[in-house]
């Protein structure tokens, strides 16, 4: 069974950890701004009830971040302990934007948070505001080459591979750094925190607002808040336009799993709702490939025609190729270099993968001996064959299909309430530029069961980046099963428990200090 | 005559520290798990597997061997 296996056990621990760092992040980068925001309010006002607000908030921003911070240290100590052959193979393309983070971001961060902290009284109010915004950008600044690592995964590119050391080595930082799927996942992502967080804001303004305590404060955070939620979901919006475009590109299957989309045709749909059918798994693809042809994909659904190839193509009878047409290939799709090109079916490409994989034994068997011209001759067939390395180590062709039911709710969950807070936001705006905003009951409740809601959408958009992308963790390059170390199942499975020992204990202390400042409220 | 730059920055994180009231908890909490995370889990918990060979080319050879055989 998967999840007892040692790579089963090594990637729900990457994705608990992950999923708890991702508690924290969010909050801290949209939080940061909204205080900037309404810091700014009190520099050009004077007015002190600005300065109130901020410093309550700042209080919520700081307890975020002090749980939060270093909780994404551990997946680095995933990367050397459990997952040892993929943090060589990345070489310096991981190592190069997490250093950046580090020193360049964090310590940004560090510096000018105790100013915003320490400062009020002792710096002028404009550098004060200066460092409260310093402190924001310095988060962005983090989540940027976290973002840019991530993205280097799902569609690598600047490298080139060295067969002596195999390492992937940096050629050309800026092709990394400024992919169009970094650009957009930084985009996408960074809109994403700053949702929470207004919806944050929104959410525990209204239980003041419930409990009749702090009127104006509450109105006055949740018009900023809602306003900021609303112009950052219409970028997030756009910036999801463009991933979906890029996903087609780069993760077709990715695309397909998001889908639940089998077989295609041309002018493919998109499915606005839907239920998958339970009996069109991809094992029976296997078993069974007449048995599965015959079944629907879906129980139940509402599909828009047209709709996917003109989401992923800007053009409305574009082929948006299915799980099967992947794995069978022969169809024609533009590549980066915009030639027509025939997809390779994915038993070819397995073939290819082992060419490379072999060429990488032979090269180094002919290093051992001195051949010189077995070394070349090795060295082209892996060059040759390189792009489709990681398929060596795919065994059937299902193998390549990502989980269809999890990344396909994952993506309706995180789009059905993205547009929810919509809704939230601009009932938000409306009840309070109406003055009823605090009579509002049903709103206000809706509010506060608000909160949870957008870290269940925040996740599930992860899960269908991360989901979607298995079985790479390097998208064609490197699967999951070749990333792995040596170390042992029981030891993954016992620092998983500690984990969620030491995670849950924190997740604890969190909320109840939280729960506790927030039931204070803003001093006087 | 004003204090020297690096005597008023100490002074500036000094009092700073002394006149935190959540803050001192919320430092207490960073150092417990900063403790529990570098002193013990890293320690005992998450040795590097290639963290046992001296040089680069052991581990490169170490990592080689595992992708050219897969398991």
């Amino acid at each position: 069974m998967l999840l007892a296996s040692l790579l089963g056990l090594s990637r729900l621990q990457f994705a608990l950890t992950a999923m708890f760092h991702w508690l924290f992040v969010p909050l801290t980068i949209g939080l940061g701004f909204i205080i900037a925001i309404m810091e700014t309010y009190y520099v050009r006002t004077g007015n002190e009830f600005w300065k109130r607000t901020t410093k309550f908030w700042m209080k919520i921003f700081a307890i975020n971040f002090a749980i939060g911070v270093a909780t994404g240290i551990i997946l680095e100590f995933q990367f050397g302990t459990n997952w040892s052959n993929y943090s060589w193979f990345v070489g310096d393309i991981f190592g190069a934007p997490l250093a950046i983070e580090g020193i360049f971001a964090f310590f940004l961060e560090t510096t000018f948070f105790a100013i915003m902290f320490f400062g009020w009284n002792k710096v002028s109010k404009n550098v004060h505001l200066l460092s409260t915004w310093l402190v924001a950008f310095g988060t962005v600044l983090s989540a940027l080459w976290i973002l840019v690592a991530n993205a280097w995964m799902q569609y690598p590119v600047g490298m080139e591979f060295n067969p002596d050391t195999a390492r992937n080595e940096m050629v050309d930082f800026w092709a990394v750094a400024l992919s169009p799927i970094a650009l957009n996942k930084f985009i996408h992502t960074v809109t994403n925190c700053f949702v929470v967080a207004a919806v944050a804001v929104t959410g525990i303004s209204s239980w003041y607002l419930l409990k009749k305590r702090e009127e104006e404060f509450a109105r006055k955070s949740i018009r900023i808040a809602s306003v900021f939620g609303l112009i950052s979901l219409i970028v997030l919006i756009w910036s999801g336009d463009g991933s979906a475009y890029h996903v087609a590109k780069k993760q077709p299957m990715k695309l397909a799993a998001m889908e639940g989309l089998y077989r295609s045709q041309n002018g493919t749909p998109i499915v606005a709702f839907g239920i998958l059918n339970p009996k069109k798994s991809i094992s029976r693809l296997e078993r069974d490939s007449l048995g599965f042809a015959l079944q629907e994909p879906y129980l139940f659904n509402i599909s828009i025609p047209k709709g996917l190839s003109l989401l992923v193509d800007r053009k409305s009878n574009t082929f948006v190729p299915g799980i099967e047409d992947i794995i069978q290939g022969g169809y024609t799709y533009i590549n980066d270099l915009g030639e027509e090109v025939v997809a390779l079916p994915v038993r070819e490409r397995m073939k290819r993968g082992r060419i490379a994989i072999e060429a990488l034994a032979n090269y180094h068997k002919a290093k051992e001996v001195g051949d010189d011209h077995g070394k070349e001759l090795s060295l082209i067939a892996l060059k040759e064959n390189f792009s489709h390395f990681g398929y060596g180590y795919i065994e059937k062709q299902t193998d390549i299909v990502p989980n269809v039911p999890l990344t396909f709710y994952a993506f309706r969950i995180m789009v059905i309430l993205g547009g929810f807070f919509i809704l939230l936001f601009s009932l938000a705006i409306y009840l309070e530029r109406k003055g009823i905003i605090y009579k509002t009951r049903w709103f206000l409740v809706l509010s506060i069961i608000s909160i949870p809601l957008v870290y269940i959408c925040t996740q599930a958009g992860w899960i269908v980046a991360e989901v979607g992308r298995q079985p790479w963790t390097i998208q064609d390059l490197l699967t999951t099963g070749a990333s792995l170390s040596g170390v042992s199942a029981s030891s993954v499975m016992t620092t998983t428990i500690m984990f969620f020992v030491l995670f849950s204990v924190l997740l604890a202390a969190e909320l109840t200090i939280l729960f506790k400042v927030i039931h204070k409220g803003p001093a006087q | 005559m004003k204090e020297p730059l690096v005597k008023r920055i100490w002074l500036f994180y000094y009092d700073g520290f002394r006149s935190m009231t959540l803050g001192k908890t919320l430092w207490l909490i960073i150092a417990i798990k900063l403790f529990i995370m570098f002193f013990i889990l890293k320690l005992f918990f998450f040795r590097s597997e290639l963290g046992v060979y001296s040089s680069q080319e052991e581990k490169s050879e170490h990592v080689i061997k595992n992708l050219i055989n897969p398991k």
